[in-house]
């Protein structure tokens, strides 16, 4: 083809284009995480941290540490499902800080800042996206119990519930790594503070063990630790002994979580440079 | 400066008053004032770090500027973004691409993002890959595209619904020389269809041969602006180039010039040339005359308008590659 022709192929797709109606929010968003999955297909790798990890601490806790602490192994599996569920989903949330960083830096975020869509969008789907994968992570987690032997009183519905509720806290934990992944620099320094923020926030908590043998005052904060009070409410719904407060509880803190930091995301987000 | 009839006669793309970014104490942009008059390719010129990139980056409300004030295709900057944003489109300076998705994935995310159907969106991304040479990498990874490829796919990527305005930061650095003329064929062809482009470069070749009118910008100022014939005027009529058969004869040959012409001589950063100002034909006659007299033996000697090197030269007392390398400058 001569360059005259391509020229003209060029300038005829360039013509005046009928501008649809603008998207709304949720179209946008849904679409930003139909690009954070599309990813997946080319980097499988990024399923690692939701599969291999739940498989990995399962197993570790479970047979390493579960006769030790509750007797026998089956019967510490009844203990830590739920928590171990909860503390997949929760680590899993620094990925979210982690891809936005990544994703900052090599400034296909200042295209999507210039587009007239509603602005929180962008981050709004790469957290529904990541939803996604924290389902993957919790059914991983699930299924390995029910084979290893966690025999769940709660019925189908309440395991559900539990799950869901661990999905809302997470999806509300992940806006203070939208904050610390638009702070730093670099995602490795994401992972790092991250990761310092989240080893005492998921360890001190009744994740592993009963906080009955612990010093007052540190029972006293592991007590309220929200992460312990999502542990206490899945450990509720999958034993069939749904703990109200609990869930409540964990409700009123995903709430402040939204509302402090989603602001303050989209503070960073907007004046980025 | 901007009394010549192109500004008052034309809309304009942009109107732009004191505009000031701060970065700490650091005055990036310092008092930026603009007409951009619609339908031109405008060229900001200037070395990396002088605020080329961070006065685009408010034009494309990026950055809210800490001072000043602009109409982007008669939209307040300030008062109506999501306006703005309807009638521009931004391709960074760092690809602003995807590259963990394929050339039609990334095409397909903006067309649905503007609110296009899944179909149709698929119906314009396969046209834009074909109009612009890349339908054979439609499936691959933006990854293992060329830098020219990344580029063209970026251009694209802002052509979904073609913009009024179309912000191109560095469109060309580092790329090789047949992409460059593609990117510069697809700069002119955008140009015809009645699109505004506002470029940054830190090449003189590229403003000159692209842009309609040029702002220099160093420091976060506007040293000069003009058409590129008025900003070669500005500095003086005429240059004097000689190119050296043998490279080592340049010292002799700046020593013999400069007394021949009574001007300074300036070495270019070609080891063989030299480049001296001078008034006439007459001063040209004796210089060739002085060389040849002491049989220095010259490859090439012309008179002409000074390249737009020699007039930054002129304008920042300083060569325009001087800060070229100052890597993660907050340009």
């Amino acid at each position: 083809m001569s360059e005259e022709q391509s020229m003209a192929k060029m300038r005829a797709a360039l013509v005046e284009q009928e501008r649809p109606p603008r998207p709304n929010g949720i179209a946008t968003s849904l679409t930003f995480a139909w690009r954070a999955l599309l990813k997946i297909k080319y980097v499988p790798e990024q399923l690692l941290d939701v599969t291999f990890f739940p498989v990995m601490f399962t197993l570790m806790f479970t047979y390493l540490f579960g006769g030790a602490l509750a007797g026998s192994t089956s019967q510490y599996l009844q203990f830590l499902i739920p928590g171990i569920l909860v503390q997949t989903v929760v680590f899993t949330t620094v990925y979210t800080g982690v891809s936005l960083n990544d994703d900052i830096s090599k400034g296909t975020f200042d295209r999507f800042r210039s587009l007239p869509i509603w602005s929180p969008s962008p981050l709004v789907g790469a957290l529904i996206a990541d939803t996604v994968r924290y389902t993957i992570a919790s059914i991983i987690v699930i299924v390995l119990g029910l084979i290893l032997g966690f025999r769940p009183a709660g019925t189908i519905l309440e395991i559900i519930a539990g799950i869901i509720l661990v999905l809302i806290f997470a999806f509300s934990l992940s806006w203070i790594f939208t904050v610390i992944g638009l702070i730093l620099q670099t995602s490795k320094a994401v992972m790092g503070i991250s990761m310092t923020l989240l080893f005492p926030v998921t360890f001190a908590s009744n994740i592993f063990v009963d906080p009955a043998t612990m010093p007052g005052w540190l029972r006293a904060t592991v007590n309220a630790n929200p992460v312990s009070m999502l542990t206490t409410a899945v450990r509720g719904l999958m034993g069939g002994r749904v703990a109200f407060t609990e869930i409540i509880w964990v409700l009123i803190a995903s709430a402040v979580l939204i509302l402090i930091f989603s602001p303050i995301t989209m503070y960073l987000y907007r004046n980025k440079r | 400066m901007n009394n010549d009839l192109d500004t008052h006669n034309q809309p304009l793309a942009i109107k732009a008053t004191g505009l000031v970014k701060r970065f700490g104490k650091h005055r990036a942009v310092d008092g930026i004032d603009l007409a951009i008059p619609q339908g031109i390719v405008y060229g900001f010129l200037g070395p990396n770090g002088a605020g080329k990139t961070t006065t685009m980056k408010m034009l494309a409300t990026l950055l809210k500027p800490d001072e000043g004030s602009a109409q982007v295709m008669g939209h307040d900057l300030l008062k109506e973004p999501d306006a703005v944003r309807t009638r521009v489109s931004l391709t960074g300076q760092f690809a602003s691409v995807d590259e963990d998705l394929n050339g039609i994935e990334n095409l397909i995310l903006i067309a649905r993002l503007m609110g296009y159907s899944s179909r149709i969106a698929k119906k314009r991304a396969s046209e834009l890959l074909d109009a612009f040479g890349l339908q054979d990498a439609a499936k691959r990874q933006v990854k293992k595209y060329s830098g020219g490829m990344r580029r063209r796919l970026d251009i694209a990527a802002s052509m979904i619904i073609r913009p009024d305005l179309l912000f191109l930061d560095e469109p060309t650095t580092g790329l090789d020389p047949r992409s460059r003329n593609q990117i510069w064929d697809i700069v002119r062809a955008l140009v015809t269809t009645g699109t505004t482009v506002l470029l940054t470069t830190q090449y003189l070749d590229e403003a000159d041969q692209l842009a309609d009118r040029i702002a220099v910008i160093d420091h976060g100022k506007i040293i000069a602006e003009g058409t590129s014939g008025e900003l070669k005027a500005s500095v003086g009529s005429g240059v004097l180039h000689v190119r050296l058969l043998d490279p080592s004869t340049r010292a002799q040959a700046q020593q013999l010039l400069s007394d021949a012409l009574g001007t300074p001589v300036r070495l270019s950063s070609d080891p063989a040339a030299l480049a001296a100002q001078l008034a006439g034909t007459k001063a040209a006659s004796k210089a060739l005359a002085a060389l040849d007299a002491n049989q220095i033996e010259v490859s090439e000697f012309s008179l002409g308008q000074p390249s737009l090197d020699e007039v930054f030269l002129t304008l920042t007392g300083k060569p325009a590659e001087n800060e070229e390398q100052k890597e993660g400058a907050k340009s």
